[in-house]
């Protein structure tokens, strides 16, 4: 951790951007498995969480995923008052260029969605985890822990369903700047690839946000 | 043109400044920003009170002296120029144009608008030099260049170092400076000798200096009089982590 601190400004933004790319991944297959939620039985979303909590590859997985949040977010705080140091006097006209909105709220849409994981890690991760308090239910003779009849329940609840939505569509807005800016902290910056990586950028923003908000819409109106 | 100014006033680099209003009237719309500001000058001069200091030499967009932030842009409202090349019709008759110093806390004021940007000179002793032969001039077509490397490394080599990228970037970063004094030399066979120790020894000074870290937000690029691309900061970070991983360690 110490190192952290005397490690170059280049580094630093190399890790981050790279855990953040490697937490997108993870995205889109939290969001695959979460859409299986909405198929008219919920086993086998059911039977995907069991697996995703208990397979030993995925054990060793989940230790790298930690890893890569707690990386993301400490060299981001890093990061982040590195920069608010460097300029101890502020402007009084703010800067005028429109360059790229969302960058400039990075932090802000970062704590929020650190409150969301704080809440939704309570909700759901350590409470199959750790807590107990869910219920079981058998498919095909074994025991699962019934999550699917978890996330039907929170979502009958509007107050769940607006959090949720908002939490994804301010991922959005991080993501819209993070992915492609990722690539150009990274050193990857191309006449020819950088626009398709801007496009896609967006596109992944949107699939995600999209993907993840559609979830308690369909419950919470079916 | 009447106008009013808003000029940050600073006797000094420990004391404590604030904004003074000044009217100027009969303001030619031909005139550019800095012969507006001498004829504010003299006013303060006739007065008996202290002209505004600010930072001026060939005031033509070659030297990079000029400075001040004008209505929240460095250089003020146009597109890649100095603030020697901007001109008073510009603005429009009646306005309140705000000019503060570049603020970073690697660039500390001097007086009023002047900072002092020698953190720049560092950043480029650090590191910015090539060696050469010793010997018979060498023959000017010896080295083959490609076209395009020589163009790229002419266009980071326009940077004028006046710090425009600081004073416009949210984070008071220098790498859009930086990655145009690594660029015009990593493009070119001459600097290779010293290429890996050098983006390493310009990115420490840097970051020693105190400069903020670059959130990929491009006002750097939007702002710089002479136009240099973010696409040389990508430069500077393949440089910077080829030399991390490849390079001998001392
Ligand atoms: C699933 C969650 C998240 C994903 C996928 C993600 C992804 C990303 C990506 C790809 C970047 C761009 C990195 C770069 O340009 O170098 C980024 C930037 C950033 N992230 Fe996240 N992030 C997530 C959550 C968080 C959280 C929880 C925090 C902190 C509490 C955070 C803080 C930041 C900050 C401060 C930046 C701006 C850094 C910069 O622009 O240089 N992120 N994020
Ligand atoms: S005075 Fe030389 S660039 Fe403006």
């Amino acid at each position: 951790m110490g190192k952290s601190f005397t490690q170059s400004s280049l580094t630093k933004k190399f890790v981050m951007a790279f855990a953040g790319l490697f937490l997108i991944t993870f995205l889109f297959v939290h969001m695959g498995i979460n859409l299986l939620v909405l198929l008219p039985s919920t086993d086998a979303f059911n039977i995907a969480a069991h697996f995703m909590g208990t397979n030993i590859l995925i054990k060793v997985f989940e230790v790298v995923l930690f890893g890569g949040f707690f990386i993301h977010i400490i060299y981001g705080l890093i990061l982040q008052v590195q920069n608010w140091m460097a300029r101890p006097n502020r402007y009084k006209v703010e800067g005028w260029s429109h360059t790229s909105p969302f960058s400039k709220f990075m932090i802000h849409t970062a704590v929020i969605i650190f409150i969301f994981l704080v809440i939704h890690m309570a909700d759901f991760y350590f409470k199959a985890k750790f807590f107990g308090g869910v219920d079981e239910v058998m498919i095909d003779g074994k025991p699962y822990h019934d999550l699917g009849a978890l996330v039907l329940a929170k979502f009958q609840m509007i107050g769940f369903v607006i959090g949720y939505i908002v939490a994804f569509i301010i991922l959005g807005f991080h993501l819209h700047h993070g992915f492609q800016s990722g690539f150009q902290s990274l050193g990857l910056n191309h006449s020819k690839y950088t626009p398709l990586i801007k496009s896609l950028s967006t596109l992944v923003s949107i699939v995600l946000a999209v993907g993840f908000s559609i979830i308690p819409l369909v419950i919470y109106f079916s | 043109m009447n106008l009013t100014l808003k000029i940050w006033r600073q006797p000094g680099p420990d004391e404590k400044g604030q904004f003074v209003n000044y009217p100027v009237s009969d303001v030619s719309p031909d005139s550019s920003f800095l012969e507006m500001m001498d004829v504010l000058n003299e006013q303060l001069v006739e007065k008996g009170d202290e002209p505004v200091a600010f930072d001026h030499d060939c005031r033509e967009g070659i030297c990079g002296m000029c400075s001040m932030y004008i209505n929240g842009r460095p250089h003020g409202p146009d597109d890649a120029i100095t603030t020697c090349q901007l001109h008073m019709r510009k603005f429009k008759d009646g306005e309140t144009i705000t000019i503060e110093p570049w603020r970073a806390k690697p660039f500390p004021v001097i007086k009023d608008l002047i900072v002092d940007r020698s953190s720049f000179d560092e950043i480029i002793q650090a590191g910015g030099f090539v060696s050469v032969d010793t010997g018979g001039v060498p023959d000017a077509n010896a080295i083959p260049i490609p076209k395009i490397d020589a163009d790229l490394a002419m266009d980071a080599a326009a940077c004028i170092g006046c710090g425009a990228c600081v004073a416009a970037c949210k984070n008071a970063s220098a790498m859009l400076f930086v990655s145009a004094k690594v660029s015009q030399f990593a493009l070119l066979p001459q600097g290779k000798v010293e290429a890996k120790r050098r983006v390493q020894k310009m990115v420490a000074k840097m970051d020693e200096l105190g400069f903020g870290n670059c959130t990929n937000t491009y006002a750097c690029e939007a702002e710089c009089p002479k136009e240099i691309k973010v696409t040389n900061i990508a430069r500077m970070n393949r440089e910077f982590f080829a030399a991390k991983v490849c390079a001998p360690s001392e």
